[in-house]
């Protein structure tokens, strides 16, 4: 029974196909109650399937997509215990905010009363501080208004699981930052599992506690935002949630040594499994430190600024290294110690510890 | 210099409406001032108009009393059925059919049209009359049925012809719906008659309206088709106003009706219009 189940989203080897293009292929995903998990990835990746397969408005080809325990194949999208925040809300022009909102509760058989239906519809609104708003017309709410309709119209038949489409990308800035934290808070409050699909990874890794990134319709890795930062399952992940640095390198016959394209060797102790070969280093930008070369500075790669891009607190610098290529490095002013910036066409040291780095066979 | 460019667009304005507006002004404003003229004048004694002031036209409407009911039901009641049977259609066009064939099927829509009116109806007059269908019904048993020259008849011949007139704004108004507001319905727990009340018909109202506005209007004026199928002379107002002023030459008795015909249809458009916006929530219009 749906009591016994822990999980409130289950893909058993699912997968889906529109003629000969597979948009998801074979995916296995658990997701357990009450977490909030994100599907990341870029467009065409399949995530945008995935949460239609929830939703009911497609079917898999193959597997069966579980909700609350039940299997759902066949299950019509009205009668899923699931509501969704569509992208660009979907909200209908021809009601007002109230009505919009009430829409879900006035579907519901047996009939619920006018003045139940006001009241709970006025609730959801009050939740998305959209309280005495209810007379307004749709075209007269601003985009982060619509926003929270839409919000409060899929919560307000209570569901299991909230979907969200991309819910974010048609705000500005500050309002997504905004609105990132409301919705963390609202999951934390209802204590309802949320699946939001997004291909901007900050928004993943800010809101989630589980990211998923997919990838050519596949799952590439399942965890926690932190894990997925810090120990990309590939050089995919790696490339695509933050910025990484790619470095060509060969591991020695033993697997205990690096080297780079330069000739130059690092030794990387405490890995296991490397097989030798010609391999790929990836290394975030904030794991380099950049240092002026003032002759006495030691470091292991030494190169010349050729960009500075300046973001207030710190500076992304570009430095090309002779026979590596260009080096992505993000830099604190504080960490530099004299003057905070250091300028183009200066030469730098650029140091990093092995350890920090991400080996890929290539 | 800024008067200058001012005063020059305006002229370029004037310029490019000027020849819409002097049609209008010749071929609708001045005939129809010429109209309520007449219909408070008097029939010449050798017939056509002379100058008078009498509201004795419009207390004579009553003798034409038959032809305005048969329009003024027929036309509505023709229209509605138009709808009726267009609505599946324009559905099924915009919402059901794959991308690839639309295009096809929208153009089989208006084939009709390639062909004259007045032959598509002579047809219907052959397959009505006594060698057509009736003769058909008369093998099977059904003796002595009388199809031409009867309200039917006129009705069948108006939805006929009238059919692509309401199938293309509809279909327009549909195939312009958001899908996504379906699935946003059919999220929130709405089975698919119920979004099809909730949202798709409200959303597509716009569509139904133009469509009934068009073809009503056109039919409150339709002459062919009560003329070849309805039998009697008068049987639509279009039909006495042709009579009263090619046959009888009684111009006055005949403006006078017209002008209540026009008074009739701005004021039912009107409030159709307003019913139409209310309910959409927006003022767009969808014409094909």
């Amino acid at each position: 029974m749906t009591s016994a189940s822990t999980n409130d989203i289950e893909f058993r080897s699912v997968s889906k196909s529109y003629g000969a293009v597979t948009a998801v292929s074979d995916i296995n995903l658990q997701v357990p109650k009450g977490a909030f998990v994100a599907l990341l990835g870029p467009s065409g990746c399949g995530k945008t399937t995935c949460l239609r397969m929830i939703g009911g408005f497609e079917q898999p080809t193959t597997g069966e997509v579980w909700i609350n325990g039940q299997p759902m194949n066949g299950v019509p999208a009205y009668r899923r215990p699931v509501n969704m925040v569509f992208q660009q809300y979907a909200l209908f022009p021809h009601f007002d905010v109230e009505q919009n909102v009430s829409y879900g509760l006035r579907q519901a058989r047996p009939r619920i009363n006018a003045r139940e239906i006001s009241r709970r519809a006025n609730e959801a609104l009050e939740m998305v501080r959209l309280g005495g708003f209810g007379k307004r017309r749709i075209h007269e709410m601003s985009g982060g208004q619509q926003q929270r309709v839409a919000l409060a119209r899929a919560l307000v038949n209570k569901p299991s699981v909230l979907l969200l489409d991309e819910p974010l990308a048609a705000l500005d800035k500050k309002l997504r930052t905004a609105m990132q934290i409301e919705l963390q808070t609202l999951q934390r409050e209802l204590g309802i599992t949320f699946v939001l699909v997004t291909h901007d990874q900050e928004e993943a890794l800010s809101m989630s506690d589980l990211v998923c990134v997919m990838n050519a319709g596949r799952v590439v890795q399942l965890a926690a935002p932190r894990e997925v930062y810090d120990r990309p399952s590939d050089l995919f992940v790696a490339d695509f949630v933050g910025k990484t640095n790619r470095i060509a390198a060969t591991v020695d016959a033993d697997g205990s040594t690096l080297r780079l394209a330069d000739g130059s060797a690092l030794s990387i102790p405490g890995r296991t499994g490397l097989k030798s070969g010609s391999a790929i280093l990836a290394l975030r930008p904030e794991a380099i430190s950049l240092h002026r070369q003032n002759g006495s500075a030691p470091g292991k790669l030494s190169g010349i600024v050729t960009h500075r891009i300046f973001l207030g607190s710190s500076a992304d610098y570009s430095v090309a290294v002779e026979g590596l290529g260009d080096f992505l490095v993000t830099a604190d002013r504080r960490d530099l110690a004299d003057g905070d910036l250091v300028e183009p066409n200066e030469w730098v040291v650029l140091n990093f510890d092995p350890g920090a780095a991400h080996i890929f066979p290539a | 210099m800024a008067l200058a460019l001012n005063t020059k667009r305006r002229m370029v304005t004037a310029a490019l409406v000027a020849p819409a507006v002097a049609w209008l002004f010749i071929f609708l404003v001045l005939p129809f001032i010429a109209m309520l003229v007449f219909s408070v004048g008097e029939r010449a004694p050798e017939g056509g108009y002379q100058p008078a002031f009498t509201f004795a036209q419009f207390a004579n409407l009553p003798a034409r009393s038959a032809a305005f009911w048969n329009t003024v039901i027929l036309a509505p009641v023709g229209s509605f059925v138009c709808l009726v049977v267009a609505y599946p259609v324009a559905y099924y066009l915009a919402v059901k059919t794959s991308p690839r064939y639309r295009l096809l099927l929208v153009s089989l829509v208006v084939v009709p049209f390639w062909t004259s009116l007045l032959v598509r109806t002579y047809a219907w007059m052959y397959l009505l009359g006594s060698r057509g269908i009736p003769n058909l019904l008369g093998m099977i048993g059904f003796e002595e049925v009388r199809i031409l020259n009867t309200p039917g008849a006129v009705l069948l011949g108006i939805v006929y012809g009238y059919l692509p007139l309401m199938i293309m704004p509809i279909y327009v108004s549909l195939e312009k719906l958001d899908r996504r507001l379906l699935e946003a319905s059919a999220d929130l727990g709405a089975r698919p008659v119920s979004t099809f009340f909730s949202v798709t018909l409200p959303l597509s109202l716009p569509g139904v309206m133009t469509g009934l506005a068009l073809v009503t209007i056109l039919l409150l004026g339709e002459y062919l088709i009560p003329q070849l199928l309805g039998g009697g002379k008068v049987f639509f107002i279009g039909n006495a106003l042709v009579d009263l002023f090619l046959q009888s030459r009684n111009w006055p008795f005949g403006s006078a009706i017209a002008v209540t015909l026009v008074v009739v249809v701005v004021f039912v458009l009107l409030i159709a219009m307003r019913i139409a916006w209310k309910i959409a929530g927006t003022r767009q219009v969808d014409l094909v």
